[in-house]
């Protein structure tokens, strides 16, 4: 108890903000807050594990966030049948092509010795090969772009409940970080953080234009919910016998009977968004504590000591007999798939997939932000730095203005200098997260919740 | 005629474009591998120290254009940028005393720097968005063309036109005189070569008296020129928005690294690899073929590529092949 207590303290002083937001501003935007900070959570676990687990630096986090939101498209969404009619078959015989191609390029790393000659073949086939797809796959997918084109457009999912695409995103993730790891792993840490960039960047020009797959920047909207709606809830009656209940003291002050329905019903319309929200939280919280549980349990294990020694030293590692390269490959794996998850997530909060809205300073930057500040190598302090940064991001604004109000009451409201600060709040998030960032990295480079590892 | 009018619209579309393109990319390559030869982190701010160069050019040219102070048919914005070059200077040796410096006495690992870079990344874009605002701005004026298409054509007869813009003149010819200058302070003079031995190799260059203090202070010197000069261009001939010059930052790496990172010749040329790949791969050369070749092979599709989307995609999947096979880059890198 008494040396889990900062911890105690940290998530204590965490959650009276969110409930303080909840007081003073309202129920809504806390658990709107409080919802992102959990998918915020699961990000910066999987960055977490990459990063303090086993010491890889990985920027490619948006990457991985897009393709568990492609996950959740591809899950939820009912196939078009008519787009399938119309440009199936060559949208087949392309990936058909493809798993050609790079069985293959196996057989022939597999089969020659390393040459020139081997290199520049696997070029030209490969070269080749994306002239064929492209070219082959062409009219399949003009045909397919033009069906509806403003509803649809695409080839749709498999029409299966959304819950599913976590799991299916984590897949997808873990599928292109087994790729990336392949390559890249290889590289020095500062390489590797680069290349894992703008790889990440390739995945976002790719899911933001093959417009047949992803609708592109199309954006594809009314996902299927795992909540109720709040449309439905507002004419259910046991919700309303439960808003009722619970507003009984504030109902029964007023005496008009018309009054005291409309008072209901304005309340059953704010119940109603609260209550989904409180659906999603239940959901996300789950997958929290479920992977906090897991990653824990891992931390502790033989595996995580091992991951730690790797970490601390690979030569001396290597020596011991661990395969450095085939973990470090594994780690990859698994954080880039828990990533994924949040994507998923993410996109199932918010019912739809916006490929143009990926963008590195919120996905990857930010995401790295959090896992400093709270702590790398703890699972508690990259939680909590999921939590304090996102907090801090949602808040910032309201944050600066009362501080420039407050630094500018005596000078009148049509100062130019006063009303330009003012105008610029939104951009004041940026400042409070570098300088955030700088003065942990300073004084406390470990983070709020810095690693503690003790021998049992 | 054809034929003359094939390598015209080359020129037009894919020559001229490329080059000016490139020559920004190269000035802003050199930036990063100035900083990763001799202070040896990479730096995740560069976009926006850029963008903040540009910002205090543009806040100068509107003075003087407020002054009526104007050079012609040349922009205002070239007599704005040495003004610039000093609070670009300015603000990153404010930046290194207070920030970098902390971890370049304590030898942090190369990691720590590339974040603590993300925390002034962070700071320089609010710093930026608070002082001019996240839209869109274009602080271009004097005279647009230097020849205008339809004259061109006129001219010569052709039925292509090649369209010459003021920017990409002054941007090619700024670039050559630039880095030129560089290359002869790096090689000639005894500061620059004290760079080199500093970045070859830290403790004989501080055994044999070097001082590294100055080198620091020459560094950061010649990337705010850099830094203001790459990003004043790409502004004058472009446009100048915040959010555009962190995501320049991604070819700029790549163009550093394909050249060799820490090797300033290397990320010079890196910066034409980039952009003429890019935008080689990606134009459609339908038009070109219908000149070349005899009417019954003319082609039917645009004969493209890839679609211009991917242009960003060109430049990070060459960067992603050349680190896999050639890590230090084409031309060997690591050496200043």
């Amino acid at each position: 108890m008494r040396k889990n207590l900062n911890v105690i303290a940290a998530y204590s002083i965490m959650m009276v903000l969110i409930l303080m937001v909840g007081i003073f501003q309202s129920w809504n935007i806390a658990l709107s807050i409080f919802n992102l900070c959990l998918i915020s959570a699961v990000m910066t676990m999987g960055a977490n594990i990459q990063w303090g687990y086993a010491g890889l630096i990985n920027f490619g986090i948006m990457g991985y966030t897009a393709l568990g939101g492609l996950a959740a498209v591809l899950i939820s969404v009912d196939p078009v049948q008519e787009a399938w009619r119309a440009g199936g078959f060559d949208i087949l015989m392309a990936l058909w092509l493809i798993v050609v191609m790079v069985l293959v390029i196996r057989f022939i790393l597999k089969r020659f010795e390393k040459s020139k000659i081997r290199t520049y073949s696997i070029a030209a086939i490969i070269i080749s090969g994306i002239l064929l797809i492209r070219f082959s796959a062409e009219p399949g997918i003009e045909a397919i772009e033009a069906v509806d084109p403003a509803k649809t457009g695409f080839l749709g999912g498999f029409g299966l409940p959304i819950v599913f695409s976590w799991i299916v995103g984590a897949l997808f993730a873990g599928g292109l970080a087994f790729i990336v790891g392949k390559v890249a792993l290889g590289l020095r840490a500062d390489y590797l953080a680069i290349a894992t960039l703008l790889i990440s960047e390739i995945v976002i020009a790719i899911i933001k234009h093959e417009d047949w797959l992803t609708r592109g920047v199309k954006n594809v909207i009314g996902l299927k919910r795992p909540a109720p709606y709040e449309v439905d809830l507002q004419t259910t009656d046991w919700f309303i016998k439960l808003v009722e209940k619970f507003n009984s003291g504030k109902l029964s002050v007023i005496e008009n009977l018309a009054d005291r329905q409309a008072a209901l019903n304005q309340l059953v319309i704010e119940g109603s968004s609260v209550f989904v929200k409180l659906c999603y939280s239940g959901l996300f919280l789950v997958v929290v504590i479920i992977l906090l549980i897991l990653t824990q349990k891992a931390l502790y294990s033989p595996w995580g000591r091992m991951m730690r020694a790797i970490r601390d030293n690979e030569e001396a590692a290597n020596a011991m007999g661990k395969n450095v390269v085939k973990q470090h490959l594994l780690i990859f794996i698994l954080g880039s798939a828990i990533v994924g998850i949040a994507g998923a997530m993410l996109v199932t909060q918010d019912g739809l997939f916006t490929p143009g809205s990926y963008r590195p300073m919120r996905y990857t930057f930010l995401i790295w932000v959090m896992v400093i500040v709270g702590g790398s190598g703890n699972n508690f302090g990259a939680i909590l730095g999921g939590f304090v940064v996102w907090f801090l991001w949602i808040e910032a604004a309201p944050i600066s203005l009362f501080l420039i109000n407050f630094f500018t009451a005596g000078i009148p409201e049509t100062n130019t200098l006063k009303a330009h600060l003012i105008e610029s709040v939104p951009y004041f998030r940026f400042l409070l997260m570098g300088l955030g960032l700088l003065f942990i990295m300073r004084y406390r480079p470990k983070g709020i919740l810095p690693e503690k590892i003790e021998i049992k | 005629m054809d034929f003359l009018n094939a390598i015209i619209l080359l020129l037009n579309y894919i020559f001229i474009p490329a080059l000016t393109y490139g020559s920004q990319l190269a000035l802003g390559a050199i930036f990063v591998t100035l900083i990763y030869g001799i202070l040896r982190f990479a730096n995740f701010a560069t976009g926006d120290m850029m963008s903040f160069g540009t910002m205090a050019t543009i806040l100068f040219t509107w003075y003087f254009q407020s002054l009526g102070v104007s050079l012609g048919v040349l922009p205002t914005a070239l007599l704005a940028i040495p003004f610039g070059i000093i609070f670009m200077i300015l603000y990153m040796l404010l930046i290194d005393k207070f920030v970098f410096k902390y971890y370049r006495h304590q030898k942090s690992p190369p990691v720590q720097f590339a974040m603590v870079s993300i925390g002034v990344m962070f700071v320089t874009q609010a710093v930026v968005r608070i002082i001019i605002g996240p839209s869109d701005r274009r602080f271009f004026d004097g005279e647009k063309f230097i020849i205008k298409a339809r004259e061109f054509k006129e001219m010569t007869g052709l039925n292509e036109g090649l369209a010459l813009k003021s920017t990409q003149v002054i941007t090619i010819f700024v670039t050559i005189v630039l880095v030129s200058l560089l290359f002869w302070f790096l090689n000639r003079t005894k500061t620059g070569k004290s760079m080199k031995a500093y970045s070859d190799n830290e403790d004989l260059a501080l055994l044999s008296g070097i001082d590294p203090k100055k080198i620091v202070l020459v560094t950061w010197v010649i990337a705010g020129i850099l830094a203001t000069i790459g990003g004043a261009l790409y502004g004058l001939d472009k446009s100048f928005k915040p959010f555009t010059y962190f995501n320049n930052m991604l070819p700029i790496f790549a163009a550093a690294i394909v050249g060799g990172i820490g090797n300033p010749f290397g990320a010079f040329l890196g910066g034409y690899v980039i952009a003429f790949s890019e935008i080689l791969l990606t134009y459609a050369y339908k038009k070109f073929f219908i000149y070349v070749l005899p009417e019954s092979m003319e082609p039917e599709g645009l004969v493209q590529l890839l679609s211009t989307d991917y242009k960003f995609a060109v430049s990070f999947s060459i960067l992603v092949i050349v680190l896999l096979y050639r890590p230090s880059g084409i031309f060997k890198g690591k050496v200043l």
